[in-house]
């Protein structure tokens, strides 16, 4: 994910400071890990170094100035082409979960696989049911439904690929033994 | 777990010489939803007809508050659908020819209630669940949502003490069934029914208070209902629809 591109998002409506932006960063983004404070500034610095946003006054609150910062014309033509671009979808089948499987089955045998699959499975239902819970808290908000949704089906498409290669243990040995 | 409401005891069910249970045993507590996963030909559709006495086991034991369910006579089997369980299947378990109100109050006129008061309790609930202004269309009339959601109508009017629901919203398309499901959490949580909720979906048994797998007519040792071999046949058992009418007849 593009930390500056979301800032440029949030600051696309008004000037914010660094502070205000984290606050608001973790507010829309409820499923997202929080940013930290330290990101948050060094990014801004980049992003204005990069000429995206550009210093809007200064306020001093008991404490040391706070710089806003607005986005610049570059800076909404960088947002406006991030949000055209498409994702690539997931193109290389690359996870710890695939390459545990692989090695599991070269370092020791189709039981190590298999258990280490059911494991895994274990551990994805039980985080699928915490969402679950989140999700259906009656005080849920919209963007955090939408948050433990985002969530909730890559944990069930993570949980086809375990079911399914459970079932293949046998065969992938055979195939990684010829 | 709270108080024990039904339970299997070894219970075995062959198709002729197909086995769908190969002795489960399990118990469903007051006011628990409990979903019975794993994959297609597990036999979590036959645990479910011998639960709700729709079907008998040809060995092991059923008992609903305590006493035995499996040898009671089919009209007694039958009686209890009528009232103590409510059953929902994936689809087409609405009479046809009938308006979503007098569906939903069949249940309570086959009890005897009379037409007026059937009615009346049948309205409550479909507006409880949203589809009141579907309470004079015919079933054909209606969308998946809408349909699912009086079939759960007609499944609690009884205020039945189970709730048998048998891949719910597996015909649905994801937010419907949602919904749908939400429907089913929020009012059974609000009257303390207890779910056997059937489903082969793991983001529908994340809905339910506990898990049981299944594989191959087995309970499965892991707890996770993984097909250890290749993924078992599908078809030995009955169509995820159901008998069509189970609360009615006494299949």
């Amino acid at each position: 994910m593009s930390t500056a591109h979301v800032l440029l998002g949030l600051l696309s409506k008004h000037p914010q400071h660094g502070y205000e932006l984290k606050q608001a960063h973790d507010a829309v983004l409820p499923g997202a890990k929080p940013l930290a404070f330290g990101q948050v500034y060094a990014t801004l610095g980049r992003m204005e170094r990069d000429g995206l946003v550009a210093p809007d006054g200064a306020e001093r609150v008991g404490g040391p100035d706070r710089t806003s910062f607005r986005v610049t014309t570059v800076g909404r033509t960088s947002l406006d082409a991030w949000l055209d671009e498409v994702e690539p979808p997931a193109p290389h089948a690359s996870s710890a979960l695939l390459a545990k499987v692989v090695v599991a089955l070269l370092a020791a045998d189709r039981d190590r696989a298999r258990r280490y699959l059911t494991a895994q499975r274990k551990a994805h239902t039980d985080r699928l049911r915490e969402l679950t819970r989140v999700k259906t808290d009656p005080h849920a908000g919209v963007g955090a439904v939408i948050a433990a949704d985002y969530a909730i089906v890559h944990l069930d498409a993570d949980l086809r690929w375990l079911a399914t290669t459970l079932a293949r243990v046998a065969e992938l040995d055979e195939e990684i033994r010829k | 777990m709270t108080e024990v409401l039904l339970a299997a005891r070894g219970v075995v069910k062959s198709y002729g010489n197909s086995p769908a249970l190969r002795g489960v045993t399990i118990d469903v507590g007051e006011g628990e939803i409990v979903a019975v996963t794993g994959p297609s030909g597990c036999g979590k559709s036959t645990l479910l007809y011998c639960l709700s006495g729709i079907m008998r086991p040809d060995a092991g034991e059923i008992s609903y508050r305590g006493a035995r369910l499996d040898t009671r006579t089919e009209s007694e089997r039958s009686a209890l659908r009528r009232g103590d369980f409510g059953l929902l299947f994936q689809f087409g378990q609405l009479v046809a020819e009938l308006p979503a109100v007098d569906n939903v109050a069949l249940p309570l006129l086959l009890r005897g209630t009379r037409r007026r008061e059937a009615r009346s309790a049948a309205m409550v609930w479909l507006d409880r669940l949203g589809v009141a202004d579907v309470g004079r269309d015919l079933p054909g009339e209606m969308s998946g949502g809408q349909a699912q959601r009086v079939a759960l109508g007609r499944a609690l009017v009884t205020e039945p003490r189970v709730l048998f629901a048998d891949e719910p919203t597996g015909a649905l398309d994801t937010l419907t069934g949602e919904a749908v499901l939400g429907h089913i959490v929020r009012v059974v949580r609000e009257q303390g029914t207890a779910v056997v909720l059937v489903t082969h979906e793991a983001t529908v048994a994340a809905h339910a208070d506990r898990e049981v797998a299944l594989r191959d007519g087995m309970l499965d040792p892991t707890g996770l209902g993984f097909p250890m071999s290749s993924p078992a046949a599908a078809g030995t058992g009955p169509a995820a629809a159901g008998p069509r009418h189970a609360w009615a007849s006494g299949q």
